[in-house]
């Protein structure tokens, strides 16, 4: 595919067209993907999640401008979700405008994406989306999710670093103990520690994770690392000491403040993902997600393929008339297309 | 599997300073099922040829109200083609003098949309006009 080489060579106009294909799930869409599965695997993946208007978008501004200033100058990212409407199923996606002094530098690539219906924070191509950006030779892909409450959770199992951004003022201590959302980070961040209430907002979520390390509080701190840059690559930490300690850090994205900080404990986790193996578990657990999402995907096309339209109707007749429940329903249809002669596996 | 959603791009390049408008027919669209990416104030050229490109829009709609319309509107038009978006639709809103509205259209606008026009319009004349568009590819 021309698309595909010109996307491997560095061209923007194909890496976006591309990246349409894929959000949309077209055929083309699909025959990317495979193709460049291969060049897939290198790219940090970073998530950012936190509930609207925490200034997720500022940070990832701010982030990726620090990532930008290091030696290497790696090219950075940006996936933005924000939600579809229910009812109209349109969107607005505002968040490139937190990101307008990234607009000018090609080492930078913004795209804004609706959830879609999806309700785990991102949508279902995201993942997908961060593929053809690895592929296209990104250092980093930044993945901010629609601005999220307790359970939209998703981003956990696509990043390799989960950023958790909180506010000052939000709730007490108990909202720092629930599950869900908090449970996730590998940093948190307090965003605009300007604000009344930084310090404690920072110390109720210290605490909730100190209460979940608490085994291993007398040696907390000691796992910590120095940042990576300075650290060989190739220095493995022991089995025992293989434990992150969430870091709980104060930042104003908006004046660039505990940014820096930030990124170097982005570096610290990359070293620990990939000193601990952790990075390839992960891999495998995203890669594994994957199929077996393209199994269920694959296989309730097919079911509705060979199942005909009246056969489907009048199970939702019998349904509605209460004569059949879901679960007989379900299994009625199951049979039908047993019997029915054999489908050929699509692909 | 997902549809294909038309993408739109709002921006407001020049120097005004107001957005009222550009978030009215922002929200209109939204409401007909389009995803409409929006990018706030004082934008260049530059600036929004990127976005679009980065985007992959099939449509961008320039607000202007500060009278620079002339100068700003051929300068989108010129870079979004040079990166390769032939196909992009370009519709402007806001204050354009009567005189002015051949020219630009000439340039290569699609629609000039004044003050007080049916949001539904709009969103329908975009609507046929991409799929216009689609249909030749």
């Amino acid at each position: 595919m021309a698309l595909i080489n010109d996307l491997r060579k560095g061209s923007r106009f194909a890496l976006s067209r591309v990246l349409s294909q894929v959000e949309n799930n077209t055929p083309a869409g699909l025959q990317a993907l495979d193709e460049l599965f291969p060049f897939t695997g290198k790219a940090h993946k970073i998530g950012i999640t936190g509930p609207p208007g925490s200034g997720k978008s500022t940070l990832v501004n701010a982030l990726t401008k620090q990532l930008r200033l290091h030696d290497r100058e790696p090219r950075v990212a940006v996936i933005a979700v924000d939600p579809t409407s229910p009812f109209s199923g349109g969107a607005i996606l505002g968040d490139r405008v937190r990101m307008l002094e990234l607009q000018n530098d090609r080492g930078i690539f913004i795209r804004s994406m609706a959830s879609r219906g999806a309700l785990g924070g991102l949508s279902s191509q995201t993942e997908a989306l961060s593929q053809v950006f690895d592929a296209a030779g990104f250092d980093f892909v930044l993945i901010e999710t629609v601005g999220a409450g307790q359970s939209e959770v998703d981003i956990v199992n696509l990043a390799h670093t989960t950023i958790v951004v909180d506010v000052p003022g939000l709730g007490d201590d108990i909202q720092s103990i629930k599950a869900g959302i908090l449970e996730i980070a590998d940093i948190l961040v307090v965003n605009k520690a300007d604000r009344p209430g930084a310090d404690q907002s920072r110390r109720y979520l210290k605490a909730m994770i100190e209460m979940g390390f608490r085994p291993l509080a007398s040696s907390a701190g000691k796992h910590r690392m120095a940042p990576a840059l300075q650290k060989d690559e190739t220095e493995t930490i022991g089995e025992q000491e293989a434990l992150w300690l969430p870091p709980v850090l104060k930042t104003i994205a908006s004046q660039f403040e505990g940014i820096e900080q930030l990124v170097t404990e982005i570096l610290n986790h990359q070293h620990f993902h990939k000193s601990t193996g952790r990075w390839k578990q992960k891999e495998t657990w995203t890669l594994r997600e994957i199929v077996r999402k393209r199994i269920a995907g694959t296989l309730e096309r097919d079911f509705f393929q060979q199942l005909p339209a009246e056969v489907f109707e009048a199970q939702m007749e019998a349904l509605i008339a209460r004569k059949v429940s879901p679960t007989t329903a379900v299994k009625n249809l199951l049979t039908y297309n047993q019997k029915s002669s054999k489908p050929q596996l699509s692909e | 599997m997902t549809e294909k959603k038309i993408r739109v791009l709002i921006a407001k390049p020049g120097l005004d300073g107001h957005d009222r408008g550009a978030k009215v027919v922002a929200r209109a669209l939204r409401d007909d099922g389009m995803e409409v990416i929006y990018t706030g104030l004082r934008q260049t050229p530059e600036m929004i040829s990127e976005a679009a490109l980065q985007e992959d829009v099939d449509v961008i709609g320039l607000s202007i109200l500060s009278g620079a319309h002339n100068a700003l509107v051929p300068q989108v038009i010129r870079k979004v083609r040079e990166n390769g978006q032939t196909d992009v639709i370009i519709f402007v809103g806001g204050i354009i003098p009567e005189a002015d509205i051949q020219g630009l259209l000439d340039k290569g606008v699609f629609r000039i949309y004044g003050p007080g026009t049916d949001t539904h319009l709009v969103s329908k004349e975009i609507r046929e006009a991409v799929k216009a568009v689609s249909q030749v590819d």
